[in-house]
């Protein structure tokens, strides 16, 4: 094989037929630069979506559920065994709320290989006052450090910022439906009683904002002692155990695994947000049956362009063939023309489509949701450009390939006798 | 013998050819001819008695026949196209009734693809041969013009070019003078002529120019797919 002969004869091809040639790379440009474009931006999107529920959510949840007891005490006896039990008006069976044993409990599991962190919670129901007012609250005590590292909880705080809870032994992170309501900034304080009747001052570090109405108005974050102090409790009281996990995929085994070994409640992130993961994949079905339709009109925009070019130089291929180009010579002429143009158009379409991206990245996007995100979101995979140009590069072959097989088959004496 | 064989440049034994669309005709008859080194013969005869045909099938071009063809004493049927494409490169030139340049490449550059497809040589060494044979032909100065821009006569004289830039043992030209005036018409048969005493080359000429025919060294005339003389 001659390649730059094949080349030359390919280069002056297209060059003598500029338009046609600009016009077929254009149409790859498009395809490639809106596939790059939808691609970055949807998934882009999505990734902010599935960390709105992934990064709030544990993979594992353990608490204690009231429930009915499963073997009443009819059940143990004997004598009954053979007949068919119906029981009504079942109450559930009393647990006291917080976990038992639940600091060794937490040290087990983060000695589990397949663990990111454990997060203690205490819930503790508390009154906010406001004057003769008391409205309706729900305090979580937690570890803010450990939380800011496995469940991003500072992408939620508005104003303030996490580590001042930590330094503030009586700090509280208030949810900005109350702070509006009570108008209340940061750095003043407020006023909790607890379900007790007891009265306790918090100092206000910062802001709470998840997005959703009903939480906001509701709940806020105290430190773990605080919340076992309103409680009057002890430092071994806690109410739910948070698991993060280095691979989500094993949240369902891990589960069950620990509702098995452990008299406990476990739900695990599937069983938590079904929805979820439908969601995700619809959208990226979607992002790739458009990429792939304009990527497929774009390949058939050059198929079409390749095949008048060759009706048009029947002479020149059987020229070509009668001084001593073989068949194959004439497939690859025409075959490395579709390829070129799928190259330069396949580049272009690249930096077209990170040109816009750059663009979509710096659009401001405002959301309630996530108060840290000011732009709309971009993902900056390569493997996206990569993905681009192997298709760019694919369809032209393909587009090219089809025309280049009939001119390979091309009598030459046909063509001359038939002048 | 072996004198003769040397001698021998194309040898057809028994071809037969048949069309079989639209209705089985038998266009060439047992067709055996040999043509020896500096030879410059032209094959002669009425449209449709298959001597375009013939010429097609001597230039490896055309493999649908069945009989024995050899170039130099080598075999060729029966040998894949891509080695036939390489034969024809090494070994024939070509000159159509109706030139056949590349229309959007130079004169130069039509002259020298073969040779660079051939890629015996080196580019410069092409290029220079690829001016001496257009210096021969006295159409050097065009070199550089594109070749739909250059008149009838100076296109078939690049075609000559074209077809000697390998150095082939054959050249075969099927109505070369076929659309052009008198006077092009006896240049380019002095070219030919001229290139078949001077440089020992062979040459194939199907044409029914009477006069033209005449003055070659031997006339092969063909009625109804056989030859007569």
């Amino acid at each position: 094989m001659n390649w730059p002969v094949i080349l030359s004869i390919s280069k002056t091809h297209l060059l003598s037929r500029l338009k046609q040639s600009v016009i077929a790379a254009l149409g790859v440009t498009f395809g490639i630069g809106t596939f790059i474009i939808l691609v970055s931006f949807m998934t882009g999107l999505n990734n902010l979506l599935d960390g709105l529920i992934l990064n709030r959510t544990p993979h594992v949840h353990v608490y204690n559920e009231v429930r009915p007891s499963e073997k009443q005490p009819l059940d143990f006896d004997i004598r009954f065994n053979e007949s068919l039990n119906i029981i009504h008006s079942i109450k559930p069976k009393f647990t006291q709320e917080r976990i038992h044993n639940a600091l060794p409990l937490i040290s087990h599991f983060k000695a589990d290989q397949r663990v990111k962190g454990v997060t203690p919670l205490v819930r503790a129901q508390a009154f906010y006052a406001a004057g003769s007012l008391q409205m309706n609250g729900l305090l979580n005590g937690i570890d803010i450090i450990e939380e800011v590292r496995l469940f991003k909880i500072d992408d939620y705080i508005f104003e303030g910022e996490a580590n001042a809870l930590k330094r503030t032994a009586n700090g509280i992170l208030l949810g900005i439906g109350i702070a509006k309501k009570l108008s209340l900034h940061v750095g003043d304080n407020v006023q909790i009683i607890s379900s007790r009747g007891d009265n306790f001052q918090l100092k206000i570090v910062g802001f709470y904002q998840s997005g959703l109405a009903e939480i906001d108005n509701v709940q806020s974050y105290v430190n773990l002692k605080t919340a076992q102090q309103i409680l009057g409790e002890g430092d071994n009281y806690v109410t739910d155990i948070n698991i993060k996990l280095h691979e989500l995929d094993e949240a369902v085994a891990m589960a069950s695994e620990i509702e098995s070994n452990f008299d406990l409640t476990a739900i695990d992130i599937n069983e938590a947000n079904a929805q979820f993961e439908t969601g995700t994949s619809i959208r990226n079905i979607i992002t790739y049956a458009v990429s792939i339709t304009l990527l497929v009109v774009a390949g058939f925009g050059i198929y079409n362009i390749l095949n008048m070019l060759i009706y048009e130089k029947m002479n020149d291929i059987a020229i070509l063939k009668a001084t001593g180009f073989s068949g194959t010579d004439v497939k690859y002429i025409f075959i490395s023309q579709a390829l070129i143009i799928g190259m330069i158009g396949g580049i272009l379409g690249l930096v077209f489509g990170y040109g816009i991206s750059v663009i979509i990245d710096n659009t401001p996007f405002v959301t309630e949701a996530l108060p840290t995100i000011k732009t709309f979101p971009v993902n900056w995979n390569p493997i996206y450009y990569f993905i681009g140009i192997g298709f760019a590069l694919l369809s032209t072959f393909l587009a090219g390939y089809l025309p280049a097989r009939r001119a390979e088959h091309i009598d030459p004496i046909e063509i001359i006798r038939g002048q | 013998m072996t004198q003769e064989a040397e001698n021998s440049v194309l040898r057809a034994e028994q071809i037969n050819k048949y069309f079989t669309d639209p209705v089985e005709f038998h266009v060439l008859k047992d067709i055996s001819l040999e043509i020896k080194r500096g030879e410059f013969v032209s094959i002669m005869g009425k449209s449709g008695c298959g001597k375009s045909t013939l010429l097609y099938i001597l230039s490896t071009m055309d493999t649908e026949y069945s009989g024995n063809l050899y170039l130099k004493e080598q075999l060729l049927n029966g040998q894949s196209g891509t080695q036939l494409a390489r034969i024809r490169s090494e070994s024939i030139g070509f000159i159509f009734q109706f030139h056949y340049l590349l229309s959007e490449f130079t004169i130069l550059q039509n002259v020298m693809l073969p040779a660079l497809k051939l890629g015996a040589k080196s580019k410069s060494e092409i290029k220079k041969d690829a001016m001496a044979k257009l210096e021969l032909l006295d159409i050097a100065d065009q070199a550089h013009k594109i070749a739909s821009k250059i008149s009838g006569g100076q296109k078939q004289r690049v075609a000559i070019a074209r077809a000697l830039i390998n150095s082939p043992d054959i050249i075969m030209a099927d109505e070369p003078t076929g659309n052009l005036d008198s006077k092009n018409s006896d240049n380019v048969f002095n070219i030919l002529r001229d290139l078949s005493h001077k440089e020992q080359l062979s040459l194939l000429v199907v044409t029914h120019d009477q006069d033209f025919a005449e003055k070659t060294d031997r006339v092969i005339t063909m009625e109804d797919g056989r030859i007569i003389t």
